[in-house]
């Protein structure tokens, strides 16, 4: 079946993404356009599962400032297209399944676990990773540097979903208390239960945050 | 050599900017051109015999590229584990695995392929095995002696003896004695005699072990998700069918593992093998379903305790009977350390520890953060608390009192009596009672406050904290910069920095200057402890100081080459070697990489100690004539076994209404030697503790009696803690005692195992402090769920034995 072309009109993405973004996301994903699919690819199953939906698949997607078009099947997860269509592996996946929030990733602001979001439905929104913190000369957000002046974590696997849901929280409220920061990530599963590191780093954040 | 510049403080690990940015690569981040993917097959039943596969219609779909089933598999010895099977012994065990294009095609392969399992009995309760006539898990026995399978049945008599729901007690596998038990149980003014359980816990890490490898000019490339690297490779090898020297393991990053990573598990060599079968690169990504199910968990234990007090509260006997829930495969030794931690700990005048292993149908065994330690401090706080409780000493008071001291004696596994290098135990606790108040907290105990009720508890844990005699290796360059070889591994403790620190402080190497090369063994790595068994902290930070010092000399032999003198007359500060009391005869580090290149010979590399293991050889000789070399083996000495120690102290609140406990408050000290890195050190107490509540509280196994399945396989039913079932009123507090282990250069010991016993016996004893006020409170079973807390405080009948498991 032939595919039809889609291009999005996002007026809400492109016409409200500073230079900076951009730039910060080109440097973040630039150089990650080659890999095309790798689980969900053209095999035999694949293609035979999109031909029987008929669902356009080539999309248009803001992530981390950034405009990329890229081929979707209708039943593909938004952490399955980061990871293997955009080679942002920073996302992880921890369970695949809205338990542990190892693959919250932002959209328009707000978290979301990317293992339970269609990447069709993301057309539109601003789709924002742990690779689009850092600016392009390196500065890091203030909660990557709190975790980093802290020795937050351990295994750090599932840190960079607990960095996006403080980066939501730090957002809304630069001035939360430890209970609010608890309350804030209480999607998001450390097994190495390093809680205590987490919401030093989150607290520290905050201070960082206020004081810029 | 107290006056440390590095040892001790607080530093960020060179691996955390990329994490922060998501540029870390843990197993699942690599790709390699023309990546295939591997799907498994895996048994829908807890135990059975695979009668036939039919695999044609599935190797006839387009992009189907290998098979790999049981016959693919080198053979291994029962009872050990060969990864495929066609005797499946537990629900999800893999039988065989499908190599594709890609994750849908292999998934829908497996579909096509057929698998007559002929259905065996199976057992979940290592007492029903032990009845006369009871199933048993496996076709060639129900338990492991010596390496040789067996069938161990007790009698009808040993079941009806015990009576009230006690542990029935026939003849054990496993036994030694320490003194006169009988008679320490005769001088004591207090008996007590308990039956405990303890439940299996899976292992839970948040990266499952998924596998990419790829074969490449008959060398094979791995990047599994293990804990070690040098050690990794080894297992590696031997499953691969191939020597150590053509395998390159690539792991700078972890995502947890908690020992059940530890040097690599059978599973991933699927990928490894599926590649050379079809000749292309292949990444198994392992699911979290399927990591429920073969990613290792600990052993559960039915235990009986008989404890003797004196009313001084010296404990006079300690008798010791533990069935182990041993899984289906291996012989996991947890219920022989049971009894070596509880002789440790509480250093009884006498004790017998008594045990036996028993193979169930239950998800594959091995070790979990101090293994049996966790089993034996859960299990015994309890008893040990209502032994104060019941000659009115404190609690606390009563652990120090019976708590080891200096060079304490104890019991090894095998009953052998031995020492520890070193023990600050009564200090622990004497700095736990202070930070956490614990005194004035007494006076709480028992309060209500509207539907709430108030409990504290203290616990002492106690684990091995290291090894010894492995290799340092580290390079100054002309640049001036230290380059350092790490093969511990990096699944998030930091030790691979942290023990790096001890070289460059025995050079006085601003830590700027320092680069690590670690996870990646075609970085040239040297021969490594393990990362697991804390033991890195005191193995490494000894090899790294040995390897230091050989710097050092040599430094100090090429300055006095050059300059005159005997080397020892030579000194080392700001970068420089020079004369004790005329700083200008001296030369820059760089320069003296630059001599030692000059030079050759031991200087450079291009010879080396005799003593070192074949493995830091071969790394050392690739890095030859790069600058001045300092390897070394670790020598030194040992004072004993090396042990640490965790002291926990929990306030909890118990809602008598919904049976909900919440920790109000918890605080940890520990003897681990020397604090070498303040921040990691904070973060494996508080951390290995929580993990601990989750034990105390919610982690647990369910299966399905009639069917043998497992129905907790996700996190929501086998529930971890999250961040809001911390104490979240004020941080956490911890402290640790801070006094140099004097038998090792810098006096520092591993410190990840104790603290999660630590932090489950301090939350079991403060829920049945709570409870005091509304019943006996000592449930001796974990985790105290809220429908048992409601059962007590109603005086309805428990839901289930206190034996019973996986409920």
């Amino acid at each position: 079946m032939a595919e039809m072309e889609i291009i999005e009109t996002t007026s809400s993405g492109e016409t409200s993404f500073s230079r900076r973004n951009f730039i910060k996301g080109v440097i973040a994903t630039g150089a990650a356009v080659s890999s095309s699919g790798y689980v969900l690819r053209d095999g035999a199953e694949a293609i035979a599962q999109s031909a029987a939906g008929s669902v356009d698949r080539l999309i248009t997607l803001n992530v981390n400032g950034q405009t990329r078009r890229v081929d979707v099947t209708k039943q593909e997860t938004l952490v399955m297209t980061l990871r293997y269509k955009l080679g942002l592996t920073g996302t992880k996946i921890g369970c695949d399944r809205a338990e542990c929030g190892s693959c919250t990733v932002l959209l328009d602001g707000v978290p979301h676990y990317a293992c339970s979001v269609l990447t069709h439905n993301v057309r539109g929104r601003l789709v924002t990773t742990i690779e689009g913190l850092e600016q392009a000369d390196g500065t890091l957000h203030p909660m990557q540097q709190a975790v980093v002046d802290e020795q937050g974590f351990q295994c750090a696997f599932c840190m960079p979903g607990f960095i996006m849901s403080t980066v939501a929280l730090l957002n809304d409220n630069p001035n939360p208390t430890r209970q609010e920061a608890a309350q804030a990530l209480s999607g998001n599963l450390c097994r190495c239960a390093d809680y205590e590191k987490i919401l030093t780093s989150v607290m520290r954040a905050a201070e960082y945050t206020r004081r810029s | 050599m107290a006056d440390f510049k590095l040892i001790g403080k607080d530093f960020s690990t060179p691996d955390l900017v990329a994490k922060v940015t998501g540029r870390a690569k843990y197993a699942e981040d690599f790709r390699a051109e023309g990546m295939l993917f591997a799907k498994l097959l895996s048994s829908p039943m807890p135990h059975a015999r695979v009668r036939s596969i039919d695999t044609s219609e599935a190797l006839s779909m387009p992009g189907v590229e290998a098979i790999l089933t049981a016959d693919d598999m080198a053979e291994v010895e029962a009872p050990n584990e060969a990864g495929l099977t066609n005797e499946p012994l537990y629900e999800g065990e893999p039988v065989l695995a499908v190599a594709a294009v890609d994750e849908a095609t292999a998934a829908a392969a497996i579909e096509r392929i057929r698998v007559d399992f002929e259905p065996l009995p199976f057992c979940l309760d290592p007492l029903d095995s032990l009845r006369p006539g009871g199933p048993d898990a496996r076709l060639d026995g129900n338990s492991v002696v010596d390496g040789e399978m067996t069938t161990v049945k007790w009698t009808d008599a040993d079941f009806a003896a015990a009576v009230d729901g006690t542990l029935p007690m026939g003849e054990p596998t496993d036994q030694w004695e320490f003194g006169d038990v009988e008679a320490g149980l005769a001088d004591a003014d207090l008996v007590l005699d308990e039956t405990v359980f303890h439940q299996s816990l899976s292992h839970q890490p948040l990266e499952t072990r998924t596998t990419m490898a790829y074969w490449q000019n008959g060398k094979v490339y791995v990047y599994p998700s293990v804990q070690s690297t040098a050690r990794a490779v080894g297992p590696v090898a031997r499953w691969a069918g191939v020597s150590p020297d053509d395998v390159v393991l690539v792991n700078e990053f972890t995502g947890g593992g908690f020992g059940s990573k530890i040097s690599g598990y059978p599973q991933l060599v699927f990928p490894i093998l599926l590649s050379k079968k079809a000749g292309k690169p292949v990444m198994m990504r392992v699911t979290r379903r399927e990591e429920n199910f073969f990613g290792r968990a600990r052993p559960g234990a039915q235990g009986r305790v008989k404890l003797g007090v004196r009313r001084d509260g010296r404990i006079t006997a300690l008798d010791l009977f533990v069935i182990q829930d041993g899984g289906p495969y291996g012989r996991s030794g947890d219920f022989l350390s049971t009894g070596r931690i509880a002789s440790l700990a509480y250093q009884p005048l006498s004790m017998r520890a008594r045990g036996v292993t028993v193979f169930t149908n239950t998800p594959p065994r091995g070790a979990q953060r101090a293994p049996g330690g966790v089993q034996c401090i859960t299990m015994l706080s309890p008893v040990i608390d209502k032994a104060a409780r019941q000659l009115g000493i404190d609690r606390a008071e009563f652990l120090r009192i019976n708590a080891p001291e200096g060079q304490a004696e104890y019991n090894e596994r095998d009953g052998s009596r031995v020492n520890v290098s070193s023990a600050f135990v009564k200090e622990a606790i004497d700095k736990g009672v202070e930070i956490f108040g614990w005194r004035e907290r007494q006076a709480r105990s028992g309060q209500r406050r509207g539907s709430k009720v108030t409990g504290t508890g203290i616990a002492l844990s106690t684990y091995s904290g290291g090894s010894s005699g492995y290799d340092g290796l580290a390079v100054i360059k002309p640049d001036g910069k230290l380059y350092i070889q790490s093969g511990v591994g990096n699944l998030g403790t930091g030790s691979f920095a942290d023990t790096s620190r001890a070289y460059a402080e025995a050079i006085d190497m601003p830590w700027e200057k320092v680069e690590i090369a670690w996870g990646d063994t075609g970085k040239h790595l040297p021969w490594s402890a393990s990362q697991g068994g804390s033991q890195t902290t005191h193995a490494h930070t000894r090899a790294n100081w040995a390897a230091g010092q050989d710097a050092k000399r040599k430094l100090q032999e090429i300055a006095a080459r050059d300059f005159g003198g005997s080397p020892d007359d030579y000194e080392l500060g700001n970068e420089r070697v020079y004369r004790r009391g005329n700083r200008s005869q001296g030369m820059t580090y760089a320069r003296a990489a630059q001599r030692a290149i000059a030079l050759g010979g031991r200087y450079d590399g291009h010879e080396l100690p005799d003593d070192i293991n074949a493995m830091t050889a071969t790394s050392a000789r690739a890095l030859a004539g790069q600058g001045l070399m300092g390897v070394a083996k670790d020598n030194y000495g040992l004072g004993g076994r090396t042990m640490s120690f965790v002291v926990g102290l929990a306030e909890v609140e118990i809602d008598v209404e919904t049976g909900e406990v919440q920790l109000v408050d918890y605080a940890a000290t520990t003897d681990c030697g020397r604090v070498l890195h303040p921040a990691n050190l904070g973060g494996q107490i508080l951390g290995g503790s929580i993990q601990g509540f989750g034990i105390a509280l919610s982690q647990k196994w369910v299966f399905d009696r009639r069917w043998g399945l497992l129905v907790s396989k996700r996190f929501y039913s086998n529930r971890p803690p999250g961040i809001t079932d911390i104490p979240l009123d004020r941080p956490m507090k911890w402290a640790a005692v801070d006094e140099p282990d004097p038998f090792t250069p810098i006096g520092s010991k591993g410190i990840g195992e104790p603290p999660v016993g630590a932090g489950a016996g301090a939350v079991v004893c403060a829920i049945a402090d709570a409870m005091q006020a509304v019943g006996d409170g000592y449930f001796h079973r974990s985790p105290v769920s809220r429908d048992m807390i409601l059962s007590e405080i109603e005086k309805l009948p428990a839901a289930h034995g206190r034996l019973t498991t996986h409920v």
